[in-house]
């Protein structure tokens, strides 16, 4: 299993990312910095969250014009798996490989806490086929521009190609503000036409260990990772 | 020549920020104004003589990346040189 994490000036979860990886692989990622425009042959690349190139002109705008795009996009038509979270899933959608845009959130506050996810029906992809749909993960988001936002046809495109990964769901006793950011159909992750790219806001490389308060991230990128074994 | 480039929401996609000033115009008082949107100006220089072609580019790179055509409209002005 051949994993690497990217890196671009002002990503501040690539370590912890790293060590996630790690620790499910075995072996350490390989660190693509956003220059490099060779990239060994690898079966999963995640773009970690951060201020990529500090939020300048749109989150992840500057980011996803980087050289190593290229080479993302090459080992996306290969079939390779990517994984963009927070901030990397917004340069994901920048870099036109997810559609959409993440706004700011809706109460204009940087939102940090736990959320539920609930793993939706969707097609054939390593990020969700492991589960069974239904199947909640407490994970935590932290960000600013989370606010998944597109067309109606985008939207009715998504839902009706099983696209949407998982979207948060209502935990027990907080009625009102389950979605963190005023999200369109409280859309939590989307993927690709292939299934093989997902992009999330939630933080999965944050909840790894029982003293981070749970390790429902850890159970997300080991089960994708089996998948992506198999 | 000079570039001025303007961008701005388009119409239907929520503008927090913006909703977030108008409530406090409102309630400093001014109450004679609607539809309230923020954007964004970028400025910059192409020397070019032909002004088409400096549109041209300008459009360029406005497609290109200073602006997300999924949420923003841009409009491009150009002040030639005197």
């Amino acid at each position: 299993m051949r994993t690497a994490v990217t890196i671009f000036p002002g990503s501040n979860c690539d370590r912890d990312m790293i060590i996630a990886l790690k620790k499910i692989t075995g072996k350490t990622p390989i660190k693509l910095w956003h220059k490099e425009t060779e990239v060994p042959n690898l079966d999963l690349i995640v773009i970690p969250g951060g201020f990529s190139f500090g939020d300048y002109l749109r989150c992840g705008a500057l980011a996803a014009r980087s050289p190593i795009i290229k080479s993302i996009k090459n080992h996306i038509s290969r079939g390779g798996a990517v994984l963009g979270v927070c901030n990397g899933f917004q340069i994901l959608i920048e870099a036109k490989l997810l559609p959409g845009s993440l706004i700011k959130n809706q109460k204009l506050l940087f939102t940090c806490k736990e959320t539920l996810l609930e793993i939706q029906n969707t097609l054939e992809s390593p990020f969700c086929s492991g589960f069974k749909v239904g199947t909640t993960l407490e994970i935590p988001v932290a960000h600013n521009e989370g606010n998944f936002f597109a067309s109606k046809e985008v939207i009715e495109k998504l839902e009706g190609e099983g696209r949407i990964a998982f979207k948060y769901k209502q935990i027990k006793n907080n009625k009102n503000n389950y979605n963190p950011n005023g999200s369109l159909n409280d859309i939590a992750g989307i993927l690709s036409k292939n299934g093989r790219v997902l992009g999330m806001m939630p933080h999965p490389e944050r909840v790894i260990n029982k003293f981070q308060g749970g390790i429902d991230g850890l159970k997300f990128l080991s089960t994708s990772i089996e998948q992506l074994i198999d | 020549m000079k570039v001025i480039i303007n961008i701005s929401l388009k119409n239907g996609v929520l503008d927090p920020e913006g909703q977030a000033i108008e409530n406090s115009l409102l309630n400093l008082g001014f109450k004679d104004f609607k539809n309230i949107r923020i954007g964004k100006q970028i400025i910059l220089n192409i020397d070019k003589i032909n002004k088409s072609e400096v549109l041209e580019q300008a459009n360029n790179m406005c497609e290109t990346i200073l602006a997300n055509t999924v949420i923003e409209n841009y409009k491009i002005d150009i002040l030639e040189d005197k």
